[in-house]
């Protein structure tokens, strides 16, 4: 990406906007040992904290897919990018600002609602209207399984909020390109 | 009687002979045994270090005297530790060095065993590429493809950590036939379109400047550089690690740029209105303040990573690609403009601010007027490295590099005690070259002990110590930014540099006043017998100028000592 000629400034690192614009990150990598560890050093190296990572193994043998999401400074953020690129075990990286195009999330939510709790028929409706299934219950808590996009469980968690959010874990975005993309040439090749 | 099978050892040190690897620097130990075990029956030779350290440096110098990879052979644990200070100097620079570590056997990783470490965990982020192997069988194939990242795109160094039952055990893998490496791809040569935008820009400048930087070296592309220079009737300037490919004492050459570069080469820098970066990053010590570097030129820059563009400074034409064949490929390309004012703008400044020191006087022996007695009296055959602090400053400006790979800094990581043994290294690689180490007597210490190597294959290697019983360079610093409260600098305790060397067996020489200069230099380029060690005791308290300081704009270059008190530097270190 070249900048502007009639810009004055040539710094490359700069405070700039978009500083809490969310970007996803999503990498085919070799399925090396320690290509976890050289990635997560990119960010780590820059001051970048990663806010999530998913990891599995993509659809061709000795290949992992990855997603990263991360925010920050957008001019250290392409740095990231280009550094992520050089590793000898990244095959592919590509930026998805905001929102991609197909995302999804896994969220297991334990709330404070038991067995005999009048709060039932509350965490039912909240349930229902955001496709959750409820997948424990027990003396004094239950737990909800929630999937959708980053902003959908945003929003599911909203409502959770009044039944005593305990324990929350989530996997993290993955995402894909849809129709045919950039990564399934790739892997289709190899 | 069944065929005996090549151990993993023996595969790796044949997969080396193959691939033309003269000699292995190194220091033995338990884990590597095997590797040094069939190292006796190779036509490799082994020249065995004092010091890990010293084996890296070496190899670099090596590699950066021939371009070819040097490579290291330590052992686990400490010995591979040793190691991480070479590893960042190649890394930095962009140097091939291939490190091979051995490692506890695989059936001990993880368990604290005697000597391990965690070797690749402890150095990825000092390496180009690394490998942990887990098995004999996978070795040939592990090799192939860590040799194949050390000798394509931009250099660096690999390391590969071999376990003891990997190197003992059996292997008959067959040879891999090709390398599988996706996600590794090696730019050669820009698209024309960008090549035509350059062309088009560095024909339409009032005021170009050539910055030449270590790609530039790498890549053998000072005769293209040269060409392109000529063409445009375009002045070039280059960094510290940028001298020599192209002759520095050309017409159109203005010296190193930068903090410590030629007053000239700055003042061009400020006042071009086109800047192209040939194979430099635009480091710290060239830009100074970033956000006043060359505000108002276009910036051109070849580069061989991308990841190098807009690092620092933002670029408004990127040429992804080798820089030789993309400076040969923007040659025919180029409509020179004219140039004419410029090139007597620059002479002026040339001659309004050349490169000066005290003049010298009887009592007063100063390490410029040695240095620049060393350029004169080996006619720039001489292939020359340094050490870091104000000798390599003074190096950098008083001794002009005529040609490619004949001068080794350390830039990037600023590595005391790289000079001597980088000397050495390059010493073996080019026998016939007169090699002299550059150093001062703080970073000389830090890697002495490899006198030892040297006198043992008698090389020929000098070593100019530039004595000035301090750390000069962070005295200097202290003087101009502290108010010369003096901390940690007072090198009391120096040995006696010339009985030091002869213990080693060395021929050693002192210079103690300006009139011995030329005879003991002279001496000492005669001599041929093996290494010979110059001390010159210079006065204390000397400083390197011009000096940008530290985050401070180009502008405001000091060319001679301030008589204000300067701020502390704040943009950088
Ligand atoms: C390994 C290492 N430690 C510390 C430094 C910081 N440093 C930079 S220059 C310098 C002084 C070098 O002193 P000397 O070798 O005597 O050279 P002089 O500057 O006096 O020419 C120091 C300590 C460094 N560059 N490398």
């Amino acid at each position: 990406m070249s900048s502007d000629p009639n810009s004055t400034s040539n710094a490359a690192a700069k405070p700039a906007d978009g500083l809490n614009d969310v970007h996803t990150l999503s990498l085919v990598v070799r399925d090396r040992p320690g290509v976890l560890v050289r990635i997560a050093l990119v960010f780590a190296r820059r001051g970048y904290n990663i806010g999530s990572l998913a990891v599995s193994p993509g659809a061709a043998g000795g290949f992992a897919r990855m997603t990263i999401t991360s925010q920050g400074n957008p001019e250290t953020l392409e740095q990231i990018i280009k550094q992520l690129a050089k590793l000898v075990d990244v095959v592919h990286v590509a930026d998805h600002l905001e929102h991609p195009p197909l995302e999804a999330e896994i969220a297991l939510v334990k709330v404070g609602v038991g067995e005999g709790s009048d709060r039932n028929q509350a965490l039912h409706e909240v349930a229902l209207e955001f496709n959750a299934v409820v997948v424990d219950r027990g003396k004094a808590t239950s737990v909800l399984r929630l999937i959708g996009s980053r902003d959908e469980l945003q929003a599911a968690l909203s409502a959770l909020a009044p039944f005593q959010v305990q324990e929350l874990v989530r996997s993290g975005s993955v995402v894909m390109d849809k129709g045919r993309s950039v990564l399934t040439d790739l892997l289709q090749k190899s | 009687m069944k065929a005996s099978v090549d151990t993993g050892a023996q595969r790796l040190i044949r997969f080396l002979e193959h691939a033309g690897v003269e000699y292995i620097f190194g220091l033995s130990g338990g884990a590597a045994m095997p590797i040094f075990d069939a190292l006796v029956d190779s036509r490799i030779k082994l020249i065995l270090t004092r010091h890990e350290q010293g084996a890296t440096h070496m190899a670099d110098g090596y590699a950066r005297a021939t371009g070819k990879p040097g490579v290291v052979l330590v052992t686990s644990g400490p010995g591979a530790t040793n190691t991480v200070t070479g590893l960042l100097t190649a890394l930095m620079d962009s140097v091939p060095v291939l490190v091979l570590t051995g490692q506890t056997p695989t059936f001990n990783l993880g368990k604290d065993a005697f000597q391990e470490a965690d070797v690749t965990g402890i150095t990825y982020p000092v390496v180009k590429h690394s490998y942990l192997i887990t098995s004999a069988q996978e070795l040939p194939r592990v090799v192939k493809e860590a040799w194949h990242v050390l000798t394509t795109g931009r250099p660096g160094p690999v390391l590969v950590d071999l376990p003891k039952d990997v190197t003992q055990g059996p292997c008959d893998a067959p040879e891999p036939e090709t390398i599988d490496i996706p996600g590794y791809r090696i730019p050669s040569l820009p698209d024309t379109e960008a090549l035509d935008r350059a062309a088009t820009a560095l024909g339409q400048a009032k005021r170009p400047l050539l910055y030449v930087g270590h790609g530039a070296v790498i890549s053998g592309a000072g005769e293209a550089i040269a060409a392109l220079s000529d063409k445009l009737q375009a002045p070039v300037v280059n960094t510290l690690l940028g001298k020599g490919a192209v002759d520095e004492t050309g017409p159109l050459h203005l010296g190193m740029l930068g903090m410590h570069g030629t007053a000239y080469a700055n003042k061009a820098v400020v006042a071009c209105d086109l800047i192209m970066s040939i194979g430099g990053r635009w480091d710290d010590r060239i830009t100074g303040k970033v956000d006043a570097f060359c505000t108002d030129a276009v910036r051109l820059h070849v580069d061989i990573d991308a990841a190098e563009f807009d690092k620092t400074v933002t670029s408004h034409i990127q040429l992804l690609g080798d820089a030789r064949r993309t400076v040969e490929a923007l040659l025919p390309r180029v409509r020179p403009g004219d140039t004419g004012a410029w090139l007597a703008q620059c002479q002026a400044w040339r001659e309004q601010f050349p490169l000066t020191f005290e003049s010298p006087d009887d009592d007063h022996l100063r390490a410029q007027h040695v240095l620049s007695r060393l350029n004169a009296l080996t006619e720039g055959k001489a292939l020359m490295t340094t050490d870091v602090g104000q000798h390599q400053m003074w190096a950098a400006q008083f001794c002009l590099t005529r040609a490619n790979r004949m001068w080794l800094s350390s830039g990037g990581a600023g590595t005391m005690g790289y000079g001597f043994p980088a000397a050495i290294g390059a010493q073996f690689a080019r026998p016939d070259t007169p090699v002299w180490a550059i150093v001062g007597d703080g970073g000389y210490q830090m890697t002495l002990c490899e006198l030892a190597t040297a006198c043992v294959h008698k090389l020929p290697v000098k070593v100019l110590i530039i004595n000035n019983n301090y750390l000069g360079m962070v005295r200097q610093w202290q003087e101009l930014f502290f108010e010369n409260r003096l901390s940690g600098v007072d090198l009391e305790g120096n040995p006696d540099f010339v009985k030091l060397a002869e213990a080693y067996g060395a021929k050693a020489l002192r210079i103690s006043h300006p009139s011995e200069i030329d005879d003991v230099l002279s001496e000492a380029i005669a001599y041929a017998d093996g290494p010979c060690v110059v001390e010159a005791s210079v006065v204390k308290e000397d400083n390197v100028f011009p000096m940008i300081p530290a985050g401070a704009a180009v502008s405001e270059m000091l060319i001679e000592r301030p008589t204000e008190k300067l701020e502390k530097p704040s943009g950088s270190t």
